[in-house]
């Protein structure tokens, strides 16, 4: 587990394929990396530095820097809870209190059961339904205790598998069109641009699979359905059953 | 003044269900303004851009057009969008990703048409999953609808889009910070002079960084014309901005506006729009820009919503995020929780951010929890001062970025207006006002 699985490792090689230089493709990868195993093993930054050109220190070097990425393990659920202006203003570290208490660990910590851990987190762009949590990224917002109470204990039971997914999983939609095949089109580190985006109208176009038809229609992708049910679209910041409120 | 019936140009589509699908989007027009676009010539298309005198939404307010036009000559060009949205309270570019990828893709087209992009990428914040997937799942179509990829729309023109997750980093807005991170660095701001990306950008290449909402007007102001987008508006600031409004307000929530058409009160207490304060209650305070501007108080709620109208009166329109502070709020604290945001999302590089960042959370802190000394207000604007000498606005800048002067706008503003109740907390050992509560029940209008 501690690398990437040859099906990550192929849709790696997918990623970096994207990019004009390899290393453009390195948080992408690290998220694939943090969705196969919940955090960042040594061994899959040694991984992911084989594949990105980069030593095992300069993967870490770059992930240390970034909020979401962990190089510990964390609990299944990770639950941040936006104590920023907006939030705080209604009431967010009485609720960060309540979850303390109620999850019995401080913010950072990790419940025995390794079921939950809790995050004081800053803004996370759902100011409109402050105050907001988001477990694993997917929001949920006006919160108030009984709210976060039931939504624990939904989690706990499972019910919210459908939108909730795994810890570490960032997109569970793939790209399923436009993948130059891998390292025909891009050098290594400082080569040349991928044949097919040339400007001077010498390059050959972007890869013939690109233009295949037939990518999921209506927003359902790889059995994703990308309607939220449980969790708070942005959206509804303005136009909840009682705002209505884009004019 | 009343809030004018302006066409809603990039949150119209918003209430549609399902609306960041493609049969949603095409069912409204979607992608006949880049069809538009590519029957015209990208200096055209630039100059449509020019005459609607577009601003930059993403803070700094600067014309599209004009940061277009410095584009360096040479090949090959890139386009990164902006869509690290993390300015506190702010909140719109969450939104349109979400529910409108589509309006999103298509505005980055008609972009990297005008100034002869290579290929696009999509910055998108990493917090937002649930807008990467539908982006990602929007740009699947796109790519089989043939608005992506190879010979666009049946022309012969050809571009690659590409979705990149951030990873969790305020700094990565900071457009430099975001060409490194992009580049799979850490997100250090990069060193000016050269001051634009325009110039030297990704790779070192000329690159041009757009702000998400900015680019989600493309699509109007192509099909529409530059002239009917100018006549939205007034002075520099044309069309319409959403203002994303928060805080103590009946009716939080993004209204999309007619810039100069209205006010900061009819923002706040319009019915039809933020609603006034919960319990009728006193406003005491507003920050009108994003937590980088400095604040504002009931005097000035009269202000049009116009970037040179907020700029006169000494702070920014900046992202558009109002946050309503109502007469139970404590200034310290709301003061002190936007240094400790600043300070933990300094990237670490300059001394004045990295430390001052911390010495003004450290007395704030003190003051807030009643340990103040009577000599600490002093100390705190010095602290404020060695960070963005004369602590004025706009501010003076000691960094390699803005974050760094972002910081003293905030406390300075409320020592200025609240000196009181400073005093207060230090000479009573306290904070005199009550912790902020979850509403109990949910206020409805």
């Amino acid at each position: 587990m501690a690398r990437l699985n040859p099906d990550n490792e192929q849709r790696a090689r997918d990623l970096i394929a994207l990019y004009p230089h390899p290393r453009s493709a390195l948080i992408p990868v690290l998220h694939l990396l943090q969705a196969q195993d919940g955090y960042l093993t040594p061994e899959g930054m040694q991984h992911v530095g084989e594949l990105v050109g980069l030593e095992a220190a300069e993967v870490r070097g770059t992930a240390s820097f970034y909020d979401m990425f962990h190089t510990e393990p964390v609990g299944r659920y990770l639950i941040s809870v936006c104590t920023n202006i907006a939030c705080m203003l209604q009431g967010a570290y009485e609720l960060l209190e309540h979850a303390q208490t109620h999850l019995g660990i401080a913010p950072g910590g990790t419940t025995a059961d390794g079921t939950f851990t809790l995050e004081d987190a800053e803004c996370l762009a759902l100011c409109g339904n402050a105050p907001c949590v988001t477990v694993n990224w997917r929001f949920f917002g006006d919160m108030d205790r009984a709210r976060f109470d039931s939504l624990l204990s939904r989690l706990a039971a499972g019910d919210l598998d459908g939108e909730v997914p795994p810890h570490g999983t960032l997109c569970r939609v793939r790209r399923t069109v436009g993948v130059p095949a891998a390292g025909a089109s891009v050098g290594s580190a400082g080569g040349p641009d991928p044949e097919w985006h040339r400007r001077d109208g010498t390059g050959t176009g972007v890869p013939a699979e690109a233009a295949r038809p037939g990518a999921p229609a209506d927003g359902v992708t790889d059995g994703v359905e990308l309607e939220t049910v449980a969790s708070t679209p942005a959206v509804a910041a303005l136009d909840g059953p009682d705002s209505g409120a884009i004019r | 003044m009343t809030v004018t019936d302006a066409p809603r140009i990039v949150t119209r589509r918003l209430r549609r269900p399902r609306s960041w699908t493609l049969s949603s989007y095409l069912e409204d027009g979607g992608y006949d303004g880049l069809r538009k676009a590519l029957s015209m010539s990208p200096s055209e298309v630039h100059d449509a851009v020019n005459v609607a005198n577009l601003l930059g939404r993403g803070g700094a307010g600067f014309e599209a057009g004009r940061k277009w036009g410095m584009l360096a000559k040479t090949t090959p060009v890139y386009l990164a969008i902006n869509g690290d949205e993390s300015e506190p309270a702010t909140f719109k570019d969450h939104m349109l990703i979400e529910s409108d990828p589509h309006q999103l893709i298509e505005g980055s087209l008609i972009c990297a048409y005008a100034v002869g992009a290579d290929q696009v990428f999509l910055y998108t914040r990493g917090e937002f999953a649930l807008g990467l997937e539908r982006l990602q799942s929007a740009l699947n179509e796109a790519y089989a609808y043939g608005a992506v990829g190879r010979g666009i729309l049946g022309s012969d023109w050809s571009i690659d889009v590409v979705v990149h997750p951030g990873a969790g980093a305020y700094i990565c807005g900071e457009e430099t910070a975001l060409l490194e991170s992009l580049e799979g660095k850490r997100g250090y701001p990069r060193i000016k002079p050269p001051f634009f990306p325009a110039a030297v950008g990704l790779y070192g290449a000329p690159t041009i960084v757009n702000n998400v909402e900015t680019v989600s007007n493309l699509p109007w102001v192509v099909l529409n014309g530059g002239e009917a987008f100018a006549a939205l508006g007034e002075g520099r600031s044309k069309g319409t901005k959403i203002m994303a409004l928060s805080g103590h307000v009946r009716r939080p929530g993004n209204y999309e506006l007619e810039f100069a058409k209205a006010t900061f009160r009819d923002l706040i207490f319009d019915p039809s729009l933020g609603a006034g304060i919960p319990g009728d209650r006193d406003l005491k305070a507003f920050i009108p820009g994003g937590v980088s501007s400095p604040w504002l108080g009931p005097d000035h709620l009269d202000t049009e919503l116009a970037n040179e109208k907020i700029a006169e009166v000494g702070t920014m329109a900046g992202s558009g995020a109002v946050t309503v502070m109502d007469d139970t709020t404590c200034p310290v604290r709301a003061a002190w929780r936007i240094v400790r945001f600043f300070h933990r999302e300094s990237c670490g590089q300059c001394t004045p951010c990295r430390e001052g960042s911390g010495w003004v959370e450290k007395i704030m802190h003190r003051i807030e929890t009643g340990n103040g000394r009577p000599e600490d207000l002093d100390l705190l604007l010095d602290v404020c001062d060695n960070i963005s000498p004369g602590v004025t606005w706009p501010p003076a800048q000691t960094t390699i970025c803005v974050l760094g002067p972002s910081i003293p706008p905030a406390p300075a503003a409320a020592v200025r207006m609240f000196r009181d109740d400073f005093m207060e907390h230090i000479g009573e050992g306290r904070c005199p006002f009550p912790p902020d509560r979850l509403p109990r029940g949910v206020v409805r209008v």
